[in-house]
């Protein structure tokens, strides 16, 4: 898997050069990457039951116990085949949608660099290596909703994505690492032996709660679901690969990845059932009369997320199958409408639903695909799709105390999914011709290719269950549940309670879609509750957050130096004398007795300085009067024995000086501004500085005064070839800190360079006027 | 700001102050010194310079503008650290060479990597100093 994502990550990179040099047949040639993946994957998964699960591993920081370390079993490998095989057909389809289009090399590249990390997402064996693939989907899919930069609304939403999906993933962070402390290791193989040992841990309510925020985060349950239909403002590939086939069901990933770990549990069961829930009717209710093909379809993709987590909440046998079938059937017919959506709007130039008809005449092969997809979605035979339905009911009846409320739930939900299935893949090509902005005719290849195969492939694998019923879906199952399950799929039962619920939900799907024009009205009538969504809650918590940036940048930065300054020296002075109380050893103070004449008199000069300073009246008088104060203590410094601290004081203090001078000739007149009472309590306040430092130095002595520090510091000079201990320190000990510091004495003399010419263009500029 | 001199101090200090600066640099393992002094000691010494003939002329004697000694200083000191990898030891750990220079002034200077990180520093602290005395006289001009 490593070779396969550094070659993904490595085309991603080379995509813009290499789709300059291909040119339009760019599409083509790159989707034989995916290709590539997807064969060497479905071979491994093929031979799954000779070789069974394998792991591969290289080591990556092996101090925190972070591995670059695979898993291929049944669910990854699934999931790699979804991801690449659709990512293939995406390929070949956004090369035919986007022909011509500036940016198509850039887009290229977005897609093969979510391709990687969705890839390395599922086949990740390490907690944390998964938890960064994770986010690198996140981040892909935001440059992939924000493709249309320039479109104010396309960032909104590409923000509200990451957003929504980033704070999801911290909370799993944290979730991820308190499992690995209760699990003993961040390895996957091994955690999904440990699950009786989570579960009694007493974490186990806060891992599951916070893997759980980010599960439902990234695949959009309510009360998240609200990104899933911002997240369209993408060119419509993005949607089709992105927000039907793969990033969304990343979260339903980890929970079937961490089902043997975390499920089972009463918690387990109603949280995750329930959210499952929600969703499922949330989405299918918001899709009812929305006209925008692309929203329609994502408002059931949030239904369809739904169910899956549904599913994975009642985690028996019966409904992880229907989970995984469910699955594969959705990412089928989501990729093949999306598509097909997007190449009607290519074609004609519209998306609502109400302006199309009668396509079917001119667009036959796309409305095939279409019919095909919207077959499956309705759960008719003898699709796929028609399976999925009948195990789902089957699932949910199995259930003890309150089946008859989830399916209930799910026959409403579903019915109102095939009405929408009628509008999508239904009333466009039928009925009348309409005008569209664009004269309509078929679409190319390239567009229709993808819906096709992805459509064939559900009607195939409806006929023959038998394709994927063991090698696929029990191999899926049997990773998510943790033990081996036989399954054998067919068409046909006998007339079962599933078959006559699959009845009650089409002729109740038919009547919805009979009375759309009255569903629609009620759901104007419907908007103002919007106001109360939880895309009200996400605007408003933006805003105050900015809200709050603002206030509190405004009363931090003032922008009057001498309150910064008083603000400093204020607390200099607290922490002084709270250090001088608390960590005050009680020992002998500072001995001013043997104190030489010599050291009187430089005592004496600063002394004199500092007050002629403060009373001189002009900048030049105080300036110099300053570096007097700093020979000074130069001076002192070369008395005690630190030749290295005294000549760079002094040279720092003629520097200083000579850049003060420079700097002084700009400043107005001298004048005293400050009333009387603002220079007092500056008197105050400096004074109180003046001897919290000075009781500090006399205290200095009462500390442990051993001389195994230096002694230690001389030896280990030496050892390191110099005698100069200070000089040692800076460029051997502690060469980095060193580094580090010429670096920020760098950036700010370079910062300081560039605020001067910034001013002196601004002066020019003044001057011109 | 013309003085004769001033001119003619300068004529004999500069070369003196830069000599000093050098040796600072190269004893400072062993003696007080280093790179940071030694830099200081040179940018005093351009800026005496600038002070006698003008800043202009400081900076074309120069040769390469403030910035470029900034740039290479701190690729000299971050490439100090980068053989002591090849060695297997972190970043940065001092590496000596058996060979020492005979200098008259500085003693006998042993070559390492910690005095190419040394010389880094120097370049640092002339440039940033420098460039910064640079911006505050063109300010007086303007």
């Amino acid at each position: 898997m490593l070779v396969a994502l550094l070659v993904v990550f490595v085309f991603a990179t080379l995509a813009p050069a290499l789709h300059r040099v291909l040119g339009n047949a760019g599409g083509w040639l790159f989707a034989l990457l995916p290709a590539g993946v997807f064969v060497v994957f479905g071979h491994k998964l093929l031979m799954l039951p000779e070789t069974g699960p394998i792991v591969e591993r290289t080591p990556w920081i092996p101090s925190l116990g972070i591995e670059l370390s695979f898993l291929y079993d049944g669910l990854s490998l699934l999931f790699v085949l979804l991801i690449s095989g659709i990512g293939a057909l995406i390929v070949v389809y956004s090369g035919g949608y986007l022909r011509g289009h500036p940016q198509q090399g850039r887009f290229f590249a977005f897609l093969l660099f979510f391709m990687g990390s969705m890839l390395g997402l599922v086949t990740a064996e390490n907690l944390l290596a998964l938890f960064i693939f994770w986010e690198l989907t996140s981040l892909s899919s935001y440059l992939l909703i924000g493709f249309d930069h320039e479109k104010a609304k396309s960032r909104s939403s590409a923000l509200q994505a990451l957003l929504v999906t980033f704070v999801g993933g911290q909370a799993m962070l944290a979730g991820l690492i308190l499992l690995g402390f209760v699990g003993g290791g961040y390895s996957i193989t091994a955690l999904l032996a440990s699950g009786d040992a989570v579960r009694n841990s007493a974490m186990y309510v806060p891992i599951l709660l916070l893997v759980l925020a980010g599960a439902f985060t990234k695949s959009a349950q309510t009360p998240f679901h609200f990104w899933l239909p911002g997240a369209m403002a993408a060119p419509t590939p993005v949607s089709a690969y992105l927000h039907s086939a793969t990033m969304v069901t990343a979260g339903v990933f980890l929970l079937a990845r961490l089902h043997p770990v975390l499920s089972g549990t009463a918690l387990w069961v109603g949280v995750v059932t329930t959210f499952g829930l929600v969703t499922m009717v949330t989405g299918a209710v918001l899709a009812v009369g929305q006209t925008d093909l692309k929203r329609l379809l994502a408002y059931t993709t949030v239904s369809a997320l739904g169910i899956m987590v549904l599913l994975l909440g009642i985690g028996s046998v019966l409904a992880v199958e229907a989970a995984t079938v469910f699955l594969v059937v959705h990412s089928l017919y989501k990729g093949t409408l999306f598509m097909v959506a997007g190449a009607v709007d290519h074609e004609t130039g519209t998306r609502d639903v109400a302006a199309l008809g009668g396509l079917g005449r001119v667009m036959p092969v796309t409305a095939a695909a279409a019919a095909l997809a919207g077959l499956a979605m309705c759960g008719l035979p003898p699709m796929l799709g028609f399976i999925s339905k009948e195990l789902l009911y089957e699932a949910k009846l199995e259930v003890t105390g309150w089946a008859w409320g989830l399916v209930v739930a799910g026959v409403v939900a579903n019915a109102l999914m095939i009405s929408v299935a009628g509008t999508v893949a239904g009333a466009p090509f039928f009925g009348k011709g309409k005008e569209t902005p664009k004269r309509a005719h078929e679409a190319p290849v390239s567009l229709w290719f993808g819906p096709v195969v992805l459509a064939g492939l559900g009607l195939v694998f409806g006929l023959f269950p038998g394709l994927i019923d063991m090698r696929v879906v029990g191999a899926t199952a049997s990773a998510v549940l943790g033990e081996a399950v036989e399954l054998h799929l067919s068409l046909w039962h006998g007339v079962t309670p599933m078959l006559i619920l699959s009845g009650v939900t089409v002729a109740l799907g038919v009547v919805f879609y009979l009375a759309r024009g009255r569903l629609q009205e009620l759901r104007l009538k419907m908007a103002p509750l919007n106001a109360f969504g939880p895309e009200r809650g996400y605007e408003a918590l933006l805003d105050g957050m900015v809200k709050f940036a603002r206030l509190q940048t405004r009363f931090l930065q003032h922008g009057y130096l001498r309150y910064y300054i008083m603000t400093i020296v204020i607390i200099a002075t607290g922490a002084i004398f709270l250090g001088l109380a608390w960590v005050d050893s009680g020992g002998p103070w500072l001995p001013v007795s043997d104190v030489r004449p010599y050291e009187v008199l430089i005592g004496l000069a600063i002394f004199a300085s500092g007050i002629g300073a403060i009373l001189a009246r002009g900048h030049l008088v105080s300036v110099v009067l300053l570096g007097v104060i700093g020979y000074c203590v130069a001076l002192i410094f070369a008395l005690y024995g630190a030749p290295d601290l005294a000549l760079t004081q002094f040279l720092v203090e003629t520097l200083m000086l000579v850049m003060l001078v420079l700097v002084l000739y700009h400043l107005p007149k001298f004048q005293v501004l400050s009333d009387r009472r603002s220079r007092i309590r500056d008197a105050v306040l400096c004074g109180g500085l003046g001897v919290a430092v000075t009781l500090m130095v006399l205290r200095a002595m009462s500390g442990s005064r051993s001389m195994e520090l230096p002694e230690y510091f001389m030896a280990k000079s030496l050892e390191a070839q110099g005698r100069n201990v200070v000089n040692v320190i800076l460029v051997d000990f502690r060469a980095l800190d060193t580094l580090g510091e010429i670096t920020v004495l760098a950036v700010a003399g370079l910062g300081v360079y560039a605020l001067l010419k910034l001013r002196r263009g601004n002066h020019k500029r003044k001057g011109g006027d | 700001m013309d003085s004769l001199i001033l001119r003619a101090a300068a004529q004999v200090l500069v070369p003196l102050q830069l000599f000093i600066s050098l040796v600072l640099l190269f004893r400072g393992h062993n003696e007080p010194g280093g790179g940071f002094i030694g830099g200081l000691v040179a940018a005093t010494a351009v800026i005496l310079l600038g002070f006698a003939q003008g800043m202009d002329k400081a900076k074309a004697r120069m040769r390469v503008p403030p910035q470029f000694l900034i740039g290479m200083g701190l690729l000299v000191a971050a490439a100090s650290g980068l053989p002591a990898l090849f060695d297997g030891a972190p970043f940065l750990t001092g590496l000596w060479s058996d060979l020492s220079v005979p200098t008259f002034v500085a003693g006998k200077v042993k070559l390492g990597t910690p005095l190419i990180f040394d010389i880094g520093v120097y370049l640092v602290v002339i440039g940033i100093t420098t460039l910064m005395i640079f911006s505050f006289a063109e300010e007086d001009e303007a």
